[in-house]
């Protein structure tokens, strides 16, 4: 094996470029292993511990781009470098603008833009917070997807924002929908009088999904990021976002999605709600306590949002009928899975690319099939030693930091999740392989068709065992979406994946095919 | 002082710092953006970082 750095000084590109790049060039041909990062204190420990790192590029500066390889041989590193030469040389993979689009600082930019009215800021997390600022002061408001910025700072920036009656989405905000435009990972949605506030990014996504598949339509879906609710920011963007809401002639419904907020901000919600003359669905996942009041209506998961919400802007009031396959249906498809299943394969393997669908599901399964193992489980005796081994039933949420410290996002990036699957498929005791898939815009373009050889080997091999793997699914997407919801349902199910049509229901799929084998 | 109103009212028009992909998606969705080819400042050195935000603050 040969290993192969080259430093770029003064090179800089963004991560998720890099780690593409990354990606495609640890798939050539005698190429074992391949990094292009940014020379970070954090990035060069990672490559020191892939053993990728050589003595000489220790030195290398945030400001530099560290190229490392680990080949068979001489060609295949040689070709290797070329080939992230001939990259830049074409100017990257990525948004070919023309010149007149790129400013070199958010300053210069304004000039170019004088309407802007918004900043969307995904630089490095230690920067983000003063780009943000910047904006801020700048009267833009800001969608901030970073993540890694201090709760002092969310603090700081949102109090500036609530001063200037600006927006401040984020940090680590994944989604909004703003006039019909999606923003970071957004779905294609069509325009109605759904209005939302989310603190869970793949809980907007599903809800504004499950909404455009019942046939309404969403005025705007605002993001205030996970930390919002917590009594340390005290929810100012959840708050200003409803108010706006409230305000807004075209919301007809609001709905907010979050995990529980704290006390504090529950009591400002509270407060809140008296004075919006609006229907609003509040869900908050695992809640004990809800909100309650005179046109206040809790639900417990992300696809009873969405119902409710329809049903009370008067758009689709029955369309629920045909969006929820029946309790027979269900039964008689698990019952005709869990037959195939043999005895020592006991347990659900849940790989999932959404946070909030991964915490959505350890909710649901619970009462059909107890806790599940996680790595981000809320109860300390069912977190998971390490994530790379799951345990009995485990729930992985495979875009935690765990998973993506030095990669692209799953959503993004499939290639951790393929592999993932092959493991799971693998293990005689894995009765059923539960999954999600998020379209829109910022995802992969075709996440169907990079999970399938995973999932067909993974059937073919057990079938050779003389086992059967059943593979549950469901996509986080419209027909409007750059992928097409119907075209990846599609290819999942020519792999024998049962699809269900919200998380919810792929999750009580799941569950009926273990209860019932258990009763064989 | 602005409000969330005044944007909803607005044709959205978009500074973006950080991820290309984003931009990306901004153009295929037909909204006007500029992208900015941000760096790290200061070169990335944390000290000289520091000193930076002093002399604009």
């Amino acid at each position: 094996m040969i290993i192969r750095n080259v430093v770029r000084k003064n090179f800089y590109n963004d991560s998720v470029s890099l780690m593409l790049l990354s990606s495609k060039i640890g798939k050539m041909a005698g190429v074992k292993e391949a990094a292009v990062m940014m020379a970070t204190a954090h990035n060069i420990e990672i490559m020191e511990r892939s053993g990728l790192l050589l003595p000489d590029s220790k030195g290398a500066s945030p400001n530099d781009m560290l190229i490392a390889v680990l080949a068979e041989d001489e060609e295949s590193s040689a070709a290797a470098l070329e080939a992230v030469d001939e990259y830049f040389a074409g100017g990257g993979q990525g948004v070919q603008a023309g010149d007149e689009l790129v400013a070199k600082s958010q300053t210069t930019a304004l000039g170019m833009l004088p309407g802007a009215n918004l900043s969307l800021i995904s630089v490095p997390g230690p920067y983000a917070a003063a780009e943000a600022k910047k904006a801020l002061n700048n009267k833009l408001h800001v969608f901030l997807f970073s993540d890694n910025v201090t709760l002092q700072e969310e603090k700081e920036l949102k109090d500036i924002a609530a001063a200037k009656g600006l927006l401040m989405m984020g940090p680590d905000c994944g989604t909004a929908i703003i006039n019909g435009v999606g923003l970071g990972f957004a779905n294609a949605v069509p325009k109605g009088p759904i209005g939302l506030v989310a603190a869970a990014g793949t809980g907007l996504q599903e809800v504004a999904c499950l909404i455009t598949e019942l046939g309404g339509g969403i005025s705007q879906a605002l993001g205030t990021g996970g930390r919002d609710i917590k009594n340390a920011i005290g929810g100012t963007t959840m708050l200003m976002g409803l108010a706006a809401l409230a305000r807004d002639p075209a919301t007809k419904v609001i709905v907010l999605v979050a995990k529980p907020p704290e006390e504090n901000v529950l009591g400002k919600l509270n407060v809140a709600l008296q004075s919006v003359n609006k229907p609003v669905v509040t869900c908050f996942l695992g809640a004990k306590g809800e909100l309650a009041g005179e046109g206040v209506y809790p639900v417990g998961n992300l696809q009873e949002a969405a119902l409710k919400a329809v049903e009370l802007s008067a758009l689709g009031a029955d369309s629920g009928a045909d969006f929820i396959i029946s309790a027979s249906n269900v039964k008689e498809i698990a019952a005709a899975e869990a037959t195939c299943l043999r005895t020592p394969q006991r347990y659900l393997r849940g790989l999932y690319s959404g946070g909030t669908l991964c915490y959505e599901a350890l909710l649901l399964v619970k009462p059909h099939i107890g806790n599940a193992y996680s790595n981000v489980s809320l109860e300390p005796h069912f977190l998971l030693a390490s994530p790379d081994e799951s345990k009995e039933h485990t729930l992985l949420d495979m875009g935690d930091d765990y998973f993506t410290a030095g990669r692209p996002h799953p959503m993004i990036d499939p290639s951790l999740r393929v592999e993932r699957i092959r493991r799971e498929a693998a293990d005689p005791e894995t009765a059923v392989i539960l999954l999600d898939l998020v379209l829109g815009h910022g995802s992969h373009r075709d996440p169907a068709g990079a999970l399938l050889p995973a999932i067909r080997e993974g059937k073919r091999e057990a079938t050779a065992a003389g086992r059967h793997l059943s593979v549950v699914a469901s996509v986080c997407g419209t027909s409007s979406d750059p992928q097409g919801l119907v075209e990846q349902e599609e290819k999942l199910r020519t792999a024998g994946v049962i699809v269900m049509p919200s998380n919810a229901q792929a999750v009580a799929m799941a569950a009926a095919i273990l209860t019932s084998h258990n009763k064989i | 002082m602005s409000s969330p109103n005044e944007l909803f009212t607005q044709p959205l028009a978009v500074i973006n710092i950080g991820l290309q992909i984003f931009a990306e998606a901004l153009q295929v969705q037909g909204v006007s953006c500029v992208h900015v080819d941000w760096r790290p400042p200061a070169g990335g050195d944390a000290d000289l970082m520091a000193i930076l935000a002093r002399l604009n603050s």
